[in-house]
Protein backbone atom coordinates (compact mmCIF):
# COMPACT_ATOMS: atom_id res chain seq x y z
CA UNK A 1 0.00 0.00 0.00
CA UNK A 2 1.75 3.36 -1.01
CA UNK A 3 0.86 6.49 -0.26
CA UNK A 4 2.90 10.12 -0.71
CA UNK A 5 2.11 13.11 1.13
CA UNK A 6 2.82 16.16 0.77
CA UNK A 7 1.34 19.67 2.63
CA UNK A 8 -0.14 22.85 1.12
CA UNK A 9 -1.39 25.85 2.48
CA UNK A 10 -2.06 23.97 6.09
CA UNK A 11 -3.12 20.61 4.84
CA UNK A 12 -1.73 17.48 4.91
CA UNK A 13 -2.66 15.93 1.18
CA UNK A 14 -2.50 11.85 1.20
CA UNK A 15 -2.76 10.50 -1.63
CA UNK A 16 -3.20 7.11 -2.98
CA UNK A 17 -0.65 5.46 -5.06
CA UNK A 18 -2.43 2.43 -5.90
CA UNK A 19 -4.95 1.37 -8.14
CA UNK A 20 -7.15 -0.27 -5.58
CA UNK A 21 -8.17 -0.35 -1.80
CA UNK A 22 -9.43 -3.69 -1.17
CA UNK A 23 -9.03 -6.85 0.76
CA UNK A 24 -5.56 -7.71 0.24
CA UNK A 25 -4.24 -3.92 1.33
CA UNK A 26 -7.01 -2.80 3.46
CA UNK A 27 -5.37 -3.75 6.89
CA UNK A 28 -1.93 -2.27 5.71
CA UNK A 29 -3.54 1.33 4.44
CA UNK A 30 -5.04 2.20 7.94
CA UNK A 31 -1.19 1.81 9.29
CA UNK A 32 0.07 3.74 6.46
CA UNK A 33 -2.67 6.40 7.13
CA UNK A 34 -1.69 6.39 10.45
CA UNK A 35 2.18 7.18 9.68
CA UNK A 36 1.63 9.72 7.03
CA UNK A 37 -0.34 11.86 9.19
CA UNK A 38 1.18 11.71 12.75
CA UNK A 39 2.60 14.76 14.02
CA UNK A 40 1.09 16.59 10.84
CA UNK A 41 -1.52 19.25 9.84
CA UNK A 42 -5.16 18.81 11.75
CA UNK A 43 -6.60 18.82 7.90
CA UNK A 44 -6.02 16.04 5.87
CA UNK A 45 -7.60 15.54 2.09
CA UNK A 46 -7.12 12.11 1.26
CA UNK A 47 -6.61 12.43 -2.82
CA UNK A 48 -8.52 9.17 -4.66
CA UNK A 49 -7.86 10.02 -7.75
CA UNK A 50 -5.64 7.16 -8.68
CA UNK A 51 -7.98 4.41 -7.36
CA UNK A 52 -10.38 2.70 -9.53
CA UNK A 53 -11.58 0.25 -7.02
CA UNK A 54 -12.69 -0.08 -3.99
CA UNK A 55 -14.49 -3.02 -1.68
CA UNK A 56 -16.31 -2.82 1.50
CA UNK A 57 -13.01 -4.14 2.70
CA UNK A 58 -11.68 -1.23 1.59
CA UNK A 59 -15.03 1.08 2.58
CA UNK A 60 -14.14 -0.07 6.00
CA UNK A 61 -10.44 0.45 5.73
CA UNK A 62 -11.26 4.25 5.03
CA UNK A 63 -13.52 4.62 7.74
CA UNK A 64 -11.19 2.99 10.47
CA UNK A 65 -8.97 5.69 9.19
CA UNK A 66 -11.16 8.34 10.00
CA UNK A 67 -12.07 7.05 13.51
CA UNK A 68 -8.24 6.13 13.79
CA UNK A 69 -7.47 10.48 13.32
CA UNK A 70 -10.56 11.29 14.98
CA UNK A 71 -9.59 14.03 17.93
CA UNK A 72 -6.31 14.64 16.60
CA UNK A 73 -7.11 15.25 12.58
CA UNK A 74 -10.49 15.78 10.53
CA UNK A 75 -10.43 13.61 7.06
CA UNK A 76 -11.71 14.23 4.02
CA UNK A 77 -11.96 12.68 0.39
CA UNK A 78 -11.02 13.87 -2.81
CA UNK A 79 -11.28 13.05 -6.41
CA UNK A 80 -13.56 10.09 -6.38
CA UNK A 81 -13.62 7.96 -9.85
CA UNK A 82 -16.82 6.40 -10.76
CA UNK A 83 -16.83 3.01 -9.04
CA UNK A 84 -15.64 4.46 -5.60
CA UNK A 85 -18.47 7.44 -5.33
CA UNK A 86 -20.95 4.35 -6.31
CA UNK A 87 -19.61 2.50 -3.43
CA UNK A 88 -19.81 5.47 -1.03
CA UNK A 89 -23.20 6.27 -2.13
CA UNK A 90 -24.93 3.02 -1.84
CA UNK A 91 -23.70 2.58 1.57
CA UNK A 92 -24.45 6.28 2.13
CA UNK A 93 -20.86 7.08 3.77
CA UNK A 94 -21.05 10.26 1.27
CA UNK A 95 -22.70 11.84 4.21
CA UNK A 96 -20.01 11.04 7.03
CA UNK A 97 -17.47 12.20 4.84
CA UNK A 98 -17.02 15.52 3.32
CA UNK A 99 -15.93 14.72 -0.48
CA UNK A 100 -14.15 17.24 -2.95
CA UNK A 101 -14.47 16.81 -6.83
CA UNK A 102 -10.74 16.83 -6.99
CA UNK A 103 -7.66 17.72 -4.52
CA UNK A 104 -7.72 21.61 -6.23
CA UNK A 105 -11.26 21.83 -4.95
CA UNK A 106 -10.51 20.71 -1.66
CA UNK A 107 -7.23 23.16 -0.99
CA UNK A 108 -7.91 26.06 -2.77
CA UNK A 109 -4.57 27.07 -2.96
CA UNK A 110 -3.67 24.32 -4.97
CA UNK A 111 -5.56 25.70 -7.82
CA UNK A 112 -3.76 28.51 -8.63
CA UNK B 1 -2.92 -21.30 -10.71
CA UNK B 2 -5.87 -19.89 -12.18
CA UNK B 3 -7.87 -22.01 -15.23
CA UNK B 4 -9.15 -19.51 -17.42
CA UNK B 5 -11.91 -20.85 -20.65
CA UNK B 6 -13.58 -18.58 -22.67
CA UNK B 7 -16.57 -19.37 -24.99
CA UNK B 8 -18.45 -17.19 -27.60
CA UNK B 9 -21.18 -15.67 -24.88
CA UNK B 10 -19.27 -17.07 -21.87
CA UNK B 11 -16.11 -17.26 -19.70
CA UNK B 12 -15.62 -19.46 -17.20
CA UNK B 13 -12.27 -18.71 -14.15
CA UNK B 14 -11.43 -22.08 -12.12
CA UNK B 15 -9.11 -20.43 -8.91
CA UNK B 16 -8.40 -21.07 -5.29
CA UNK B 17 -9.69 -18.99 -2.20
CA UNK B 18 -6.25 -17.26 -2.38
CA UNK B 19 -6.45 -13.23 -1.85
CA UNK B 20 -4.39 -13.05 -4.68
CA UNK B 21 -5.68 -15.53 -6.86
CA UNK B 22 -9.23 -14.16 -6.28
CA UNK B 23 -7.61 -10.75 -7.75
CA UNK B 24 -6.08 -12.48 -10.65
CA UNK B 25 -8.96 -14.19 -11.45
CA UNK B 26 -11.01 -10.82 -11.57
CA UNK B 27 -8.80 -9.23 -13.71
CA UNK B 28 -8.74 -12.06 -16.08
CA UNK B 29 -12.72 -11.47 -15.95
CA UNK B 30 -12.35 -7.77 -16.16
CA UNK B 31 -9.98 -8.16 -19.41
CA UNK B 32 -12.56 -10.48 -20.90
CA UNK B 33 -15.11 -7.47 -20.58
CA UNK B 34 -13.02 -5.08 -21.66
CA UNK B 35 -12.49 -6.99 -25.24
CA UNK B 36 -16.27 -7.58 -24.99
CA UNK B 37 -16.50 -3.59 -25.25
CA UNK B 38 -18.12 -2.94 -21.71
CA UNK B 39 -17.73 -0.16 -20.62
CA UNK B 40 -15.24 0.84 -17.32
CA UNK B 41 -17.99 1.82 -14.92
CA UNK B 42 -19.93 -1.94 -15.92
CA UNK B 43 -17.01 -3.89 -15.65
CA UNK B 44 -16.37 -1.77 -12.33
CA UNK B 45 -20.08 -2.65 -11.24
CA UNK B 46 -19.00 -6.40 -11.77
CA UNK B 47 -15.78 -6.39 -9.71
CA UNK B 48 -17.15 -4.96 -6.95
CA UNK B 49 -20.10 -7.70 -6.63
CA UNK B 50 -18.12 -10.12 -7.03
CA UNK B 51 -14.82 -9.09 -4.86
CA UNK B 52 -17.54 -8.87 -2.24
CA UNK B 53 -18.80 -12.57 -2.98
CA UNK B 54 -15.41 -13.98 -3.15
CA UNK B 55 -14.22 -12.55 -0.25
CA UNK B 56 -17.00 -13.80 1.58
CA UNK B 57 -16.33 -17.35 0.32
CA UNK B 58 -12.76 -16.95 1.10
CA UNK B 59 -13.34 -15.89 4.81
CA UNK B 60 -16.13 -17.57 5.78
CA UNK B 61 -16.72 -21.19 3.57
CA UNK B 62 -13.13 -21.42 3.23
CA UNK B 63 -11.93 -19.79 6.49
CA UNK B 64 -9.59 -17.99 5.31
CA UNK B 65 -7.78 -21.63 4.24
CA UNK B 66 -6.51 -20.37 0.53
CA UNK B 67 -6.69 -23.51 -1.05
CA UNK B 68 -10.30 -23.90 -1.56
CA UNK B 69 -11.82 -24.64 -4.91
CA UNK B 70 -13.31 -21.63 -6.55
CA UNK B 71 -15.54 -22.10 -10.07
CA UNK B 72 -16.93 -18.89 -11.28
CA UNK B 73 -18.99 -19.34 -14.94
CA UNK B 74 -20.62 -16.39 -16.50
CA UNK B 75 -22.72 -15.95 -19.63
CA UNK B 76 -23.14 -13.01 -21.24
CA UNK B 77 -26.38 -12.01 -22.08
CA UNK B 78 -28.74 -9.30 -23.83
CA UNK B 79 -29.44 -7.15 -20.71
CA UNK B 80 -26.25 -7.60 -18.68
CA UNK B 81 -24.38 -10.95 -17.25
CA UNK B 82 -25.57 -14.06 -15.17
CA UNK B 83 -23.30 -15.45 -12.83
CA UNK B 84 -22.71 -19.19 -11.10
CA UNK B 85 -20.39 -19.49 -8.58
CA UNK B 86 -19.71 -22.58 -7.03
CA UNK B 87 -17.65 -23.62 -3.76
CA UNK B 88 -16.69 -26.81 -1.85
CA UNK B 89 -16.27 -25.04 1.65
CA UNK B 90 -18.56 -24.54 4.69
CA UNK B 91 -22.47 -23.88 3.82
CA UNK B 92 -23.96 -20.79 4.61
CA UNK B 93 -25.22 -19.92 8.28
CA UNK B 94 -28.80 -20.98 8.22
CA UNK B 95 -28.52 -21.84 4.68
CA UNK B 96 -29.59 -19.07 3.29
CA UNK B 97 -27.32 -15.47 1.87
CA UNK B 98 -27.04 -13.10 4.85
CA UNK B 99 -29.61 -9.78 4.41
CA UNK B 100 -28.06 -7.20 3.46
CA UNK B 101 -29.10 -4.03 6.18
CA UNK B 102 -28.04 -0.39 5.30
CA UNK B 103 -25.46 0.07 8.36
CA UNK B 104 -26.82 2.95 10.75
CA UNK B 105 -24.27 5.84 10.70
CA UNK B 106 -26.44 8.00 12.95
CA UNK B 107 -23.45 7.93 15.45
CA UNK B 108 -20.71 9.56 16.77
CA UNK B 109 -17.56 8.98 14.49
CA UNK B 110 -15.78 6.67 16.90
CA UNK B 111 -18.83 4.34 16.86
CA UNK B 112 -19.11 4.35 12.62
CA UNK B 113 -19.07 1.11 11.26
CA UNK B 114 -16.21 -0.26 9.55
CA UNK B 115 -17.72 -3.66 8.28
CA UNK B 116 -21.33 -5.01 7.74
CA UNK B 117 -21.42 -3.30 3.81
CA UNK B 118 -20.45 -6.38 2.03
CA UNK B 119 -24.30 -8.46 1.54
CA UNK B 120 -25.72 -4.84 1.27
CA UNK B 121 -23.99 -4.10 -1.86
CA UNK B 122 -24.64 -7.41 -2.92
CA UNK B 123 -28.26 -6.82 -2.53
CA UNK B 124 -27.85 -3.27 -4.03
CA UNK B 125 -26.30 -4.90 -7.50
CA UNK B 126 -27.30 -8.29 -8.14
CA UNK B 127 -30.43 -9.86 -9.30
CA UNK B 128 -32.44 -12.62 -8.36
CA UNK B 129 -29.89 -13.89 -6.05
CA UNK B 130 -30.14 -17.24 -5.20
CA UNK B 131 -28.17 -19.60 -3.01
CA UNK B 132 -28.66 -23.82 -2.80
CA UNK B 133 -26.34 -26.21 -0.99
CA UNK B 134 -25.98 -28.97 -3.17
CA UNK B 135 -24.04 -32.15 -1.33
CA UNK B 136 -20.86 -31.05 -0.60
CA UNK B 137 -21.10 -27.85 -2.41
CA UNK B 138 -22.53 -24.32 -2.26
CA UNK B 139 -24.10 -22.73 -5.35
CA UNK B 140 -24.92 -19.01 -5.55
CA UNK B 141 -26.54 -17.60 -8.83
CA UNK B 142 -27.69 -14.03 -9.56
CA UNK B 143 -27.65 -11.89 -12.67
CA UNK B 144 -26.49 -8.07 -13.22
CA UNK B 145 -28.33 -5.73 -15.31
CA UNK B 146 -25.94 -3.28 -17.50
CA UNK B 147 -26.30 -1.27 -20.20
CA UNK B 148 -28.18 1.40 -18.43
CA UNK B 149 -27.58 2.90 -15.13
Amino acid sequence: MELSSSDVAGTRVVKVIDTRIDAAVAIQFKDAMRSETEGGPERVVLDLSDVAFIDSSGLGAVVAAKKLLNGTHVLELAGLTPVVAKVFKLTRMDSVFAIHADVAAAVPALAS
Amino acid sequence: MIEVETGEQAISIHFLSDTFEVRSSLQALMDDMEGRDYLPEERGTVELVLAEVLNNVAEHAYEERGDGKIELDIDYISDGISIQLQDFGKPMPNGQTPLGMPANLDVEVGDLPEGGFGWFLIGELAKDLMYERKGEANHLTFRMTLGES
